[in-house]
């Protein structure tokens, strides 16, 4: 197979990208046509890293097989990948992302949990990774505890960080004595060492490679914290992900044969999606949350001011974690979204068997609604968990100086504002694949509680991941195709922020819609929607009520200038957090909100 | 589509059903190629490190990690007991001597001039690993386990909890769609076929009467919760110490068993059978299963993975509402899309039920039977 990389861009006609989630593999097809380059066809199948195929090549062969049926391209001869394109025939490069197998799993290490702890996890975060656990010498855990924990977990990969370069040395050495002493095994591939990185204390390195040198499989890079007021997480993700298809992918089913196909290397799908939220945040200027909500883990993304931050949450996820949502949440909870009652025993019935055949889907409209329900309840879960590991983080940024470091202790204030949010985009199987765009933006808006003025957009086909490694090999290609055909708008939530008795007034608008101005009242737990287009933008003018904010401050005029999409304005008078009524007036009041987005009629 | 694959679970009557056993370290192996092994034989054993305990000697003698060494009694591998002196100060004055004595028995595993940690080793847990069924060794995975060839019947459930275990198959009811009612001391040492419910109540019954695990078509999440104390939030099971091993073969609910799995456990009563409850749903998918091994005169099957997809007249399980757990014949294959009442327009087929009704369902709600 030709190498991306010695294709000069014009060669680069035709794309065949997939993503090999825990559930389905999806495959998109990219071609070059006369405005650019465009998304063209897509297919799905079943994952199958499981048994009875163990081959994850298998699922990738179903979901490139169906974008030949439905494009008329060939792109398959038997069972390999047609390159280089050739008229109707074969592709210029394949490419891919995995999260499948539960993606990559890793356990950091740091000396102080704050310090050189919290850099280790944002380095794995951002690589892409699960973080299982984050050990330090202040953990608060006793030696054997320690040892006991990092061999009872089986992870991929392990990071070891800690001191700043000519600082301690002794604890940072501790550290891997306690690994070498737990001596885990990796998950994939029980007959290979363990892959562990140590991105510490340059001083320590000797020591470092004593303790673990024979027992596991060592590398050495920078420092990802060379000195107090300076982070540097580059060295060291790029060595997780070249040891990710080493050791970790090259170990699961089917990926060695997976990893010869591809033209370039293959990402872990977060990563693949992280790319390009910061694409889009870097391209717009503006603040950005994504979410990716998956079978098993939901991950969360967001970029403040230039800072990107992602955390991922491992058991929250609408098929195989499903039923973990449940146990998370609370039936009450999930409940209290539907404006009907189901015996609990049998709802328990109905979502453990989403969790043990985790590729069904709703036929019918009730099943459909309780799923959404379940949704909104693990974005929220996993957005609160975002918020609540974005405390005092001040991202991934290459610099940090001594001041924001002592701001960020003394502050300690998280760095997702809901008020100064532009845009949430939503991603993944639930949010994507909704029967109604309307559905999808009420379940981000419930889950999200966007404050102020935010546009919402879904990746029309979950195509993000793809997208994403497809930035490695061609920017232009991935950035045409994510312009016109990965977002797909759906509008715009104004939602002043206060709290008041039903029926209130809480914000006056003014709107220059395309067929005349409108003006309005924005009562206490009411939703309003106008349609608005894709694509046409009009100039609003909100007065909030003495006690409401809607983003200029309490009681404050603001004017601005709203989108549309393809579901329109939504104006949302519930307050934040939304206020729900108790139990009987709950049934009407959600019946209410769902009839005013036509959410299910 | 030629590759409309749907999953699906193995049950088949005459099937060559090859085992690996492996140790999760590396040891040795104790059976020979060729040679012949019953279900609770050991294959292959090894030991697990034992658990370690940490010591900083450094603060407790008063000195420092370069000089620990001149302190210690014991050097790197060598055993020791509880109790016995490990390290020891040498003052002028006898009475002014710290001695540091061994919390555990074991072995000195490192020594750190940098740290000045002592990590001891305690004795190694032995472990072995069982044949789990009745066959031939037929290849060695030198110092790591074997794969055992078994012939006889093979039936994949859904989800269970439990170990691994063996016993005579007793059934308990007479067709698929019953139910267990009460179970008495006929079921001691047995797996029992208990209908379409694995009810709480069931359960309790088979353990007071020493049953070694159950069968049925499907079980309630809330008897799991009671079963388990607690509510299992990621299906990763098989390790779980409740006294018996229980397998579902369609589903959480009451389900009728499929008839054919129903069929062959009913030829196969008061046969020795294997079974283990492990399901692990997510990363390299694992679900629970029976092994009825009968004696090799029959045509037999390989279990082996199946690359076909679905095709007109195939066997198939609906597993979801509105026609979850019915079992019919795939009908018609349509292509194109096709909106179902929650408004998703997605692939459909038209399947025909045992009892003549027609409906359409999402593919994606169907699992095949493997035939």
């Amino acid at each position: 197979m030709p190498s991306a990389k010695a294709k000069s861009m014009d060669d680069l006609n035709v794309v065949i990208a997939t993503d090999c989630g825990s559930t389905t593999t999806k495959a998109i097809l990219i071609e070059k046509k006369d405005e650019g380059y465009r998304q063209t066809f897509r297919g799905e199948a079943p994952t199958t890293v499981e048994a009875p195929f163990e081959d994850v090549t298998r699922g990738v062969l179903n979901a490139i097989q169906e974008v030949e049926e439905l494009s008329g391209r060939q792109i398959l001869d038997g069972e390999r990948i047609i390159t280089p394109a050739d008229g109707d025939v074969g592709v210029d490069i394949y490419i891919s992302t995995s999260s499948a197998g539960g993606g990559l799993q890793m356990v950091v290490a740091g000396v102080v949990l704050a310090m050189t702890g919290e850099s280790a996890q944002r380095c794995a975060l951002g690589a892409g990774a699960i973080v299982m656990d984050a050990l330090a010498a202040n953990d608060g855990r006793l030696p054997h505890e320690k040892i006991e924990r990092i061999r009872q977990l089986r992870p991929d990969m392990v990071l070891l960080s800690g001191g700043t370069d000519g600082g301690t040395v002794s604890h940072v050495v501790e550290l891997a004595e306690f690994i070498s002493a737990a001596d885990p095994k990796p998950r994939f591939g029980a007959g290979f060492q363990l892959p562990v990185i140590f991105a510490g204390n340059e001083d320590a390195r000797e020591e470092v490679e004593k303790a673990l040198g024979g027992k596991m499989a060592l590398t050495v890079t920078e420092n990802i914290r060379p000195v107090l007021e300076e982070e540097n997480l580059d060295p060291a993700r790029h060595v997780i992900h070249d040891l990710f298809l080493e050791h970790v992918m090259a170990q699961a089913p089917g990926y060695r044969k997976l990893m010869d196909w591809t033209s370039a290397p293959i990402m872990p799908t977060p990563g693949a999606v992280g790319e390009i939220m910061q694409t889009i945040a870097r391209q717009q200027e503006i603040n950005v949350v994504g979410v990716d909500i998956g079978g098993a883990t939901t991950d969360v993304f967001s970029v403040f001011d230039g800072v990107f931050n992602r955390t991922v949450s491992a058991n929250l996820g609408m098929s195989y974690s499903v039923s973990n949502v449940l146990a998370e949440a609370g039936l009450d909870q999930i409940m209290r979204w539907v404006p009907f009652d189901i015996e609990e025993a049998d709802l328990r019935d109905r979502i453990k068997n989403k969790m043990i055949r985790p590729t069904t889907i709703p036929q019918l409209m009730q099943e459909l609604q309780v799923e959404q329900a379940i949704a909104r309840e693990a974005l929220r879960l996993a957005f609160d968990q975002h918020r609540a590991l974005a405390v005092g983080l001040k991202g991934v940024q290459s610099k940090r100086t001594l001041a924001d470091v002592f701001e960020q202790g003394a502050t300690g204030e998280s760095l997702v504002e809901m008020m100064a949010l532009d845009m949430l985009v939503g991603s993944g199987g639930v949010l994507s694949h909704a029967p109604r765009r309307e559905q999808s933006c009420a379940m981000l808006i419930d889950a999200f509680q966007p404050e102020g003025v935010t546009r919402l957009a879904v990746d029309s086909i979950f195509m993000m991941p793809h997208l994403g490694v497809l930035s490695t090999v061609d920017e232009r290609a991935a950035t045409e195709v994510f312009e016109r055909d990965c977002l797909i708008y759906l509008g715009t939530c104004v939602a002043p922020v206060g709290e008041g008795k039903d029926g209130e007034v809480c914000l006056q608008y003014e709107i220059d819609l395309p067929g005349g101005g409108q003006t309005g009242q924005l009562q206490v737990d009411q939703l309003q929607w106008m349609p608005l287009a894709d694509g046409e933008e009009v100039e609003v003018s909100l007065q909030p009520a003495r006690r409401w904010d809607v983003g200029a401050g309490l009681g404050q005029a603001l004017n601005a200038r709203v989108r549309g999409g393809i579901v329109g304005l939504v104006l949302d008078g519930r307050g934040r957090p939304i206020q729900m009524a108790s139990d009987q007036d709950r049934r009407r009041q959600i019946s209410d909100w769902q009839q005013a987005l036509n959410l299910y009629e | 589509m030629a590759h409309a694959y749907t999953p699906g679970l193995r049950v088949t009557q005459h099937a060559v059903i090859h085992k690996e056993r492996r140790l999760p370290l590396k040891g040795e192996v104790v059976v020979e190629r060729g040679q012949a092994v019953r279900r609770d034989q050991v294959v292959a054993r090894t030991e697990l490190p034992g658990e370690v305990a940490t010591l900083n000697l450094v603060n407790r003698l008063g000195t420092s990690p370069q000089e620990l060494a001149g302190y210690m009694l014991k050097k790197e591998g060598d055993r020791i007991e509880a109790g016995e002196p490990l390290a020891e100060t040498r003052p002028f004055i006898r009475w002014f001597k710290t001695t540091i004595e061994s919390p555990v028995s074991g072995t000195v595993e490192s020594i750190s001039p940098v740290t000045g940690q002592v990590i001891l080793r305690q004795a190694p847990r032995p472990v072995e690993v069982l044949a789990y069924v009745d066959g031939v060794v037929e290849e060695i995975f030198a110092e790591e386990g074997v794969r055992v060839a078994a012939r006889g019947a093979y039936i994949q459930g859904i989800f269970g909890v439990g170990g691994e275990c063996w016993g005579a198959l007793h059934l308990a009811v007479d067709t698929p769609d019953a139910t267990a009612e009460s179970l008495g001391p006929e079921v001691a040492g047995k797996i029992v076929v208990v209908g379409s419910l694995i009810s709480a109540e069931t359960v309790e019954q088979a353990r007071q009467a020493g049953a070694v695990g159950l069968i049925g078509g499907g079980l309630r999440d809330r008897d799991l919760r009671d079963l388990l104390g607690r509510d299992l939030g990621v299906a990763i099971t098989g390790t779980e110490q409740i006294g018996l091993t229980v397998v579902a073969t369609e589903g959480f609910g009451r389900v009728a068993m499929a008839r054919k799995t129903f069929d062959i456990l009913q030829a196969c009563a008061g046969m020795d059978a294997s079974m283990a409850g492990a399901t692990q749903i997510r990363a390299g998918v694992l679900r629970p299963e029976i092994i009825v091994p009968t004696a090799a005169d029959q045509e037999e099957e390989e279990v082996r993975p199946s690359a076909e997809g679905l095709q007109m007249g195939d066997l198939l399980r609906v597993i979801r509402m509105p026609y979850f757990g019915r079992i019919g014949r795939v009908s018609d294959l349509p292509t194109e899309l096709c909106a179902v009442e929650s408004g998703a327009r997605v692939r459909v087929l038209a399947v025909e039920f045992e009892d003549g009704e027609q409906a359409i369902v999402p593919r994606a709600n169907v699992e095949l039977i493997e035939e």
